[in-house]
């Protein structure tokens, strides 16, 4: 299989970009990160597909082998809708974010800060128990018995 | 014509369904009638399939005529049959469970009606996935489900939603990535995205190419299914979802997940090159999994701790592998997806119940709600894995599989396993001491409502005296009744039924289990059944 190298390497780019993109904690920038990692990934999805040829349509003068491969262009096409739905849903998702904070950035997670801040120490758990609940014990230490007081 | 012949209606009636739903937005009662039906004709459809496919026969459906591996195939066999019909239990528990908490509330028709067709949609992708027979329909299959997941969970649209569907949303686009990036990877080295295909194509590469498709998928499939180190995202985003969307969340999105490494480790890379790494993989996300939950104060995240902690005895199944392991793998599959949906359920009610999920506001429930503090219960010390549940029987298999022929490294994962189920009984132990059984007035955080209640219930049974032992308990039952729908708890008490009956019929499921790996390890039945030679 002959591969077109200058894809890869335009592949390679596209996706550390992306995932270099994906990593910000402001939104936009992390949509466009996932739209550069969708393009990444389609152009190396077409070179999966090995070296050029005609139109996939049925031709009874061409020969077989003269064909490109048509099942990678039908994963693309399914993956570029697949991303512009999911681009569509992330772009609403962050002009609700920013109706809401006015900021395009993600905040930390209010429980885990709740978390991080806790210490060892349980109050429920680790607090000393109090001498003076038990019933089986007199004043003095000795065991109480049926009968006795 | 075959009964099997069917099969695609797993997902092609959810998929109508939704339309419908969609179409009578504005009908609630229409709506709710449409998605019960449609759920309830698919448990029956999938009832017939698992019972076709009972005694490890496997059927596969050529969609369109087309022959493999040129066209798409589904598969029916155990496996498949198997996950479909715990998930559509479980997904229709869950549903009538939200109708009824939605017949309660009064839901009028507005952006919240989008909710029932979501739903099916969610349905659809996951019987997709795990019905597909090729990698690229499995990728569809997950994209629907983590499309109709987007909605789910950021309903309303409220701040704290969208932070955590941010998250979610953001990662699960990152492991559909690099799931994209090895199947594109896969068809330039093979030419071909037939699962039966690969089975016979992928060992004629070279060890190097090997590993790196079967890790890089194993890594697609480990953010799904939450294995550490891949699993940070879980607890953070499912917890401030809708009770409902979170408890349909955790009994089926990362078990697809499992199943998609199940499948790649027996059908696609049988030979077991990685399992070292899985075996501390999966150590890892027990016992780190558990100490999360052991950390939390919210029950809801707690639970969602114990989901990803529970995880690793499924990747340790795997791992050991064999068939008594992937038997038993299976087996704790199911138990794991009723279970942990039960107690989400629970989690939901006991919201619901006391105005909070958060365990330092919580107490006296064991008085105030008999009927909750049983349905919390029985899932609780089946998750713990107290024997004769099915989470103990789960547990026995997966360890006495792996003992079997266990090396050092086997042995110290044994251990973690062990360590991991005594920690969540302790997990669950605390949640029941706090919750339920200490008096309302002495938490952290008192809640008076609650503390009002308690001191209502004690004076009643006080008044009520000898005479009249149960008149406390009475009104404990009047106040339950008055703020939990009878149909959330009879959908909660159904799942935690089903989880009994997992039990008691755990001798013929648990045989059935064995069928199913040995027909997954044996790998003939999936590829010729496929492969027109």
């Amino acid at each position: 299989m002959s591969v077109n190298i200058t894809f890869l390497v335009v592949t390679g780019v596209l996706l550390a970009a992306g995932f270099y993109l994906v990593l910000e904690r402001t939104l936009t920038r992390v949509l466009l990160g996932i739209m550069l990692l969708g393009n990444g990934i389609n152009l190396l999805l077409l070179t999966s597909g090995g070296r050029k040829g005609a139109a996939p349509l049925f031709n009874p003068e061409v020969p077989a082998d003269e064909y490109s491969d048509p099942l990678p262009q039908a994963l693309i096409l399914t993956a570029i809708v697949i991303t512009f739905a999911v681009t569509a849903f992330l772009l609403a998702m962050i002009y609700r974010s920013w109706t809401l904070t006015s900021a395009d950035e993600l905040t930390d997670d209010t429980e885990d800060i709740k978390v991080s801040q806790k210490t060892a120490y349980d109050e429920e758990e680790d607090s000393p128990v109090a001498e003076d609940t038990t019933e089986f014990v007199d004043e003095e230490g000795r065991p109480v018995r049926e009968g006795e007081e | 014509m075959n009964f099997l012949d069917l099969a695609p209606l797993a997902v092609v009636l959810p998929i109508f369904g939704a339309g419908a739903a969609f179409l009578a937005r504005r009908q609630v009662r229409m709506q709710r009638l449409i998605t019960i039906g449609i759920l309830t004709l698919t448990l029956v459809l999938e009832a017939g399939m698992l019972a076709a496919v009972w005694g490890g026969e496997s059927y596969a459906i050529h969609i369109g005529g087309w022959d493999s591996p040129f066209g798409i195939a589904l598969m029916v066999d155990g496996f498949s049959s198997f996950m479909l019909l715990v998930s559509t239990v479980v997904s229709l528990a869950v549903l009538l469970f939200a109708t009824s908490q939605g017949l309660a509330d009064g839901d009028e028709p507005g952006p919240v009606s989008i909710f029932h067709p979501a739903y099916l949609i969610l349905l659809a992708g996951v019987s997709n996935a795990f019905l597909a027979a090729d990698l690229f329909n499995l990728y569809v299959g997950f994209e629907i489900l983590l499309t109709a997941s987007y909605v789910l969970l950021t309903l309303g649209g409220t701040a704290e939603r969208i932070r955590a569907g941010t998250t979610y949303v953001v990662v699960s686009v990152v492991s559909s990535v690099i799931f994209l990036m090895a199947i594109a990877m896969i068809y330039a080295a093979t030419g071909t995205v037939n699962m039966a295909d690969l089975a016979v194509k992928l060992p004629e590469l070279g060890q190097g190419p090997q590993l790196i498709l079967h890790v890089l998928l194993l890594i697609a499939f480990g953010i799904k299914a939450a294995v550490f180190p891949l699993s940070l995202w879980l607890p953070d985003s499912y917890p401030t979802a809708p009770a409902p969307v979170t408890a349909v969340f955790a009994g089926l999105l990362t078990k697809v997940g499992v199943y998609a490494i199940v499948r790649t480790e027996t059908l696609l890379f049988p030979g077991g090159s990685v399992n070292a790494g899985l075996l501390v993989v999966s150590a890892l996300t027990m016992v780190i999994g558990i100490l999360g939950a052991l950390a939390q104060t919210d029950f809801k995240r707690m639970l969602s701790f114990t989901l990803t902690s529970h995880i690793g005895y499924l990747i340790f199944g795997v791992a050991v592998g064999g068939p008594l392991a992937i038997a038993a793998t299976i087996y704790y599959v199911g138990h794991h997806i009723i279970v942990q949906t039960s107690l989400f359920m629970v989690a939901g009610l006991i919201e619901r119940r006391a105005g909070s999920s958060n365990v330092t506001r919580l107490g006296s429930l064991a008085k105030l709600s008999p009927a909750l503090s049983l349905l919390f219960f029985i899932p609780a010390i089946n998750l713990g894995g107290i024997p004769p549940f099915s989470g103990f029987l789960g547990k026995f298999g997966l360890l006495h599989a792996a003992a079997q022929h266990a090396d050092p490294l086997t042995w110290v994962v044994i251990g973690a396993g062990l360590l991991t189920s005594l920690l969540t009984l302790l997990t669950i132990i605390r949640v029941w001491a706090r919750v339920f059984w200490r008096r309302a007035a002495d938490a952290e955080v008192p809640n008076q409502e609650l503390v009002a209640e308690a001191t209502q219930v004690a004076d009643e049974t006080l008044a009520g005296g000898a005479q009249n032992p149960r008149l406390g308990l009475k009104l404990a039952k009047q106040l339950e009744a008055d703020s939990l729908p009878w149909g959330m708890r009879y959908a909660t008490g159904s799942l935690v039924l089903a989880g009994i009956a997992l039990t008691v019929f755990a001798g013929p499921i648990f045989e059935f289990c064995e069928r199913v790996a040995a027909e997954l390890i044996a790998r003939e039945p999936y590829i010729s059944s496929i492969l027109p030679f």
